[in-house]
């Protein structure tokens, strides 16, 4: 069994200094172009592209004032429309908030993506905690994040009734998106020039969701997208996200610093979900000599005043240790990789030319692309639409 | 005098009645090469942009979902992205409602189009007080009319304020000084309003127009004042002559108030229209397109939006029904509204007395707007007289067919447009303000 690799993207890589060695101009759309066709050139199963609706920060909420790293950011969705038409077969998971937006619109977004990808788009739904954020849109009223981090148990987000409202918004969202998606059957266009219906408003059906947070009627005015259903990818690091991605997502994205944290994370999400799909995330500085990669990173951490800190483990070294590692991980029932550039375009080439390259030779990785859609790729059964009469 | 330039853009076909989908030519409306063929050829034509339309829900009658015309549709921005790596100079414009987003959320997407498409977004500010859209949002509906305006009008110099809070030169990205961006150069927006409050500061840099082109799409006397105060393009309904004039001289005068000079607002009445070699077949083909787009049971949906009562007993080659309407009923949902159905109705009869129209001969007399039918020669020259004689600044022109509805604009009657000094040769700007020519 071969395994799925994917590559986070995000500004000029992932340390924060990245783009002080890096040629990237991250407004420009032909960087991104460019990274994108190298993920393609290189297989990949797909990129997600991160997104926030506030600017980077080093605090934990509201922005600093720094001027030595990257600030700004395109909305994500949009990006990875506008890279659609330049790739042919690799899957585009942009990120979205479910805090703050309306879900009808993200819903529509995401279908419109995968119409104009021909059916190789996802979606990262995220929850948006910061208060400086929602001072952006003035509806809601957030402890600082600060504060909430600083509140008994403060470490473990999951137990905070704010952070736990936010999940059951988020699941709440891609409920919605889901029943939308659906709301259209795939054969509802019909043409019927004879009784003069373009439409068989049979096979159309209202969403008809009321919850905590929202009501949507629906049915969408998309219709249903090539994969029936985008695929959903759930970054998580807890109890509560789990349980999030267990109830709502296709993919899982964990973050396990060793393989008897990886062996630990899939048992409990297993135990959640038989289904779900489970990837780790790596932070990554690669090299063809191990040393050159720890110098690199230990050059940018010196550019940066500090040592790169991460959610997820970070990686330094050879695309073939990295291979090792990977393969090491998947013995405990991960089964694929979402890989964080550390910086780019260096360490994508890395993985899609050296890394690819020790994956394959270990039979481990694709020769070429087996599938046109991003749920093919990953393996992922088209839904049948929930509405959907199945014949008798 | 100096001629005045037509300015030109193209609607995609969308969700009216007016877009044929009975015709063997017809394909599909939500394939992303549909918009594909459409935009390339707005852009082989020099056009200043390419048009979207919106709607939130799905359109109604007598409480069923309305199945007759073309229904479904992309999220807007999200194709005019995708638009925007596959045309290099066409403005990317889209209808985005006011009332259903966000100024934070919508400001950003607007920009980040601007910058992936290298300054040729445009944004058609719409808002409605519809609780049956509204019931697909957060929101719901909630709007009094007058407060419409008011609202769209803090959006846009809300989101203004945010495409203006990063100074135009913030990213300095010098790696030897290792400075990104440039001290003090991202401002905070703070702004205390009727309908928005918000503190912040802005996740993108000034986009390449700085801010994308502004259009609006009302009529009422609120509509135009907004338009006179905010925006850059208006697109009108008044494709006619006489009533294009007058519309065109009441909202030029209104842009002094707010110290702006005329050209900085171009008027484009949205225009339809059928050719043929020779008058006689252009009339011809007008009348195949308008059966076609008014089929039997589109006639008697028609009848029953105004009437507010189903009439689908009636034969719709048959005579003009006797019923009178039932105004206290409004059958159709999730369109704009018919104002005066009484007196539509009275007219309406009158003229199928008068004439001796069936059903459906009526609602094709009544609905139809081929604002430009002849040879290639005398559209051309009819666009022309048009913006010469100060009824418009240029046309959107609405195609009936998706996605070769404008091939044959493009190939017979632009080069005559071209020819006779109207449009320009070719692109001379990146930017759809420099298209519309608006600085």
């Amino acid at each position: 069994m071969t395994l799925h690799l994917a590559v986070a993207l995000d500004g000029a890589g992932w340390h924060p200094a990245a783009w002080r060695e890096s040629p990237a101009d991250v407004f420009s759309p032909a960087h991104w172009a460019g990274l994108l066709a190298e993920a393609e050139r290189g297989l990949l199963d797909l990129v997600t592209i991160e997104d926030a609706l506030g600017l980077q920060s080093t605090l934990p909420d509201g922005p600093d004032d720094r001027t030595d790293q990257v600030r700004g950011r395109f909305d994500a969705v949009l990006l990875a429309a506008r890279l659609a038409p330049l790739t042919t077969r690799i899957g585009l998971v942009p990120t979205a908030t479910t805090t703050h937006t309306e879900p009808f619109h993200v819903a529509i977004g995401i279908a419109t993506l995968d119409h104009v990808s021909g059916g190789r788009a996802g979606w990262r739904p995220q929850v948006s905690p910061r208060a400086s954020e929602a001072a952006h849109f003035g509806r809601r009223e957030f402890p600082p994040l600060d504060q909430v981090l600083n509140r008994p148990g403060g470490a473990d987000l999951s137990a905070d009734p704010h952070v736990r409202d936010l999940f059951a918004e988020a699941a709440d969202a891609v409920e919605v998106a889901r029943r939308l998606w659906d709301s259209w059957e795939d054969d509802a266009e019909i043409r019927d020039v004879a009784t003069g219906r373009f439409l068989d408003r049979g096979k159309l059906h209202y969403a008809d969701f009321a919850g905590r947070f929202f009501s949507v009627k629906g049915p969408s005015i998309t219709p249903r997208p090539p994969q029936g259903q985008p695929v959903v990818a759930a970054l998580a690091h807890a109890r509560l996200p789990y349980e999030f991605a267990a109830r709502a997502a296709d993919v899982v994205l964990v973050t396990p610093h060793s393989a008897g944290q990886a062996r630990a994370i899939v048992e409990e999400v297993r135990a959640l979900s038989p289904d779900l799909k489970i990837f780790a995330d790596l932070l990554v500085f690669l090299d063809e000599d191990g040393q050159a990669a720890r110098r690199r990173k230990a050059r940018l951490d010196e550019l940066d005043g500090a040592e790169l800190a991460s959610d997820a483990a970070i990686f330094t070294g050879t695309p073939a240790e990295l291979a090792e590692v990977l393969l090491e991980w998947r013995r405990t029932g991960i089964e694929g990789f979402r890989l964080r550039p550390g910086a780019l375009p260096h360490d994508l080439f890395r993985i899609t030319r050296g890394l690819t390259a020790e994956l394959r030779r270990r039979g481990a990785f694709r020769h070429a692309y087996e599938a046109a859609t991003l749920r093919g790729l990953l393996g992922l059964p088209r839904p049948a639409g929930r509405y959907a009469e199945t014949a008798p | 005098m100096t001629r005045r330039r037509v300015h030109l853009a193209a609607h995609f076909p969308g969700v009216n009645n007016t877009t044929v989908w009975a015709d063997p030519r017809s394909g599909s409306q939500i394939a992303f090469s549909s918009f594909a063929h459409l935009a390339r050829t707005a852009e082989r034509g020099g056009f200043d942009f390419f048009f979207l339309a919106e709607g939130l829900r799905l359109r109604e009658l007598k409480g069923r979902i309305h199945d007759l015309d073309v229904a479904g549709r992309p999220e807007s921005l999200t194709v005019l992205s995708a638009l925007a790596a596959v045309t290099d100079r066409l403005g990317l414009a889209g209808t985005v409602n006011a009332t259903f987003n966000e100024p934070y959320e919508l400001a950003r997407r607007l920009a980040t189009l601007d910058h992936l498409s290298g300054g040729r977004a445009g944004w058609n500010v719409v808002t409605t007080s519809d609780a049956f859209t509204g019931a697909n949002f957060r929101r719901g509906g909630f709007l009094d009319h007058a407060d419409r305006y008011e609202r769209a009008a803090e959006f846009v110099r809300l989101a203004r304020r945010l495409w203006d809070s990063w100074e135009p030169d913030a990213v300095a990205a010098d790696r030897e000084a290792g400075v990104f961006v440039r001290p003090g150069s991202i401002g905070e927006v703070e702004h205390r309003g009727r309908h928005f409050s918000i503190r912040g500061r802005f996740t993108l840099p000034r986009s390449p127009q700085g801010r994308p082109v502004i259009i609006q799409a009302g009529d009422s006397d609120e509509g135009r004042e907004f338009a006179a105060a905010e925006a850059d393009v208006v697109f009108s309904r008044h494709g006619g002559l006489a009533e294009g004039k007058a519309f065109y001289a009441d909202v030029k005068a209104r842009l002094a108030r707010y110290g702006r000079k005329p050209h900085q607002l171009k008027i484009m009445p949205a225009a339809t229209y059928a050719l043929g070699d020779t008058e006689a077949e252009a009339a011809e083909n007008a009348a195949v397109i308008r059966r076609q787009q008014v089929s039997p049971q589109t006639a008697i949906a028609f009848l029953e939006q105004v009437w507010g009562r189903d009439l689908s007993g009636h034969d719709p080659d048959g005579p003009f029904p006797a019923v009178e309407p039932d105004l206290s009923s409004d059958l159709s949902q999730g369109r704009v509204a018919i104002k005066d159905r009484a007196g539509v109705a009275a007219r309406w009869r009158a003229l199928a007395e008068e004439k001796k129209l069936s059903i459906r001969e009526l609602v094709i007399e009544v609905t139809g707007r081929q604002t430009f039918v002849g040879t290639p020669q005398s559209v051309a020259r009819q666009i022309d007289e048009h913006v010469q004689a100060g009824a418009a600044d240029g046309f959107i022109l609405v195609p009936h067919l998706t996605p070769g509805g404008l091939d044959d604009f493009v190939d017979r009657v632009v080069p005559l447009l071209r020819e006779r000094g109207a449009v320009r040769a070719g692109y001379t700007g990146t930017t759809l303000r420099e298209h519309l020519e608006l600085e």
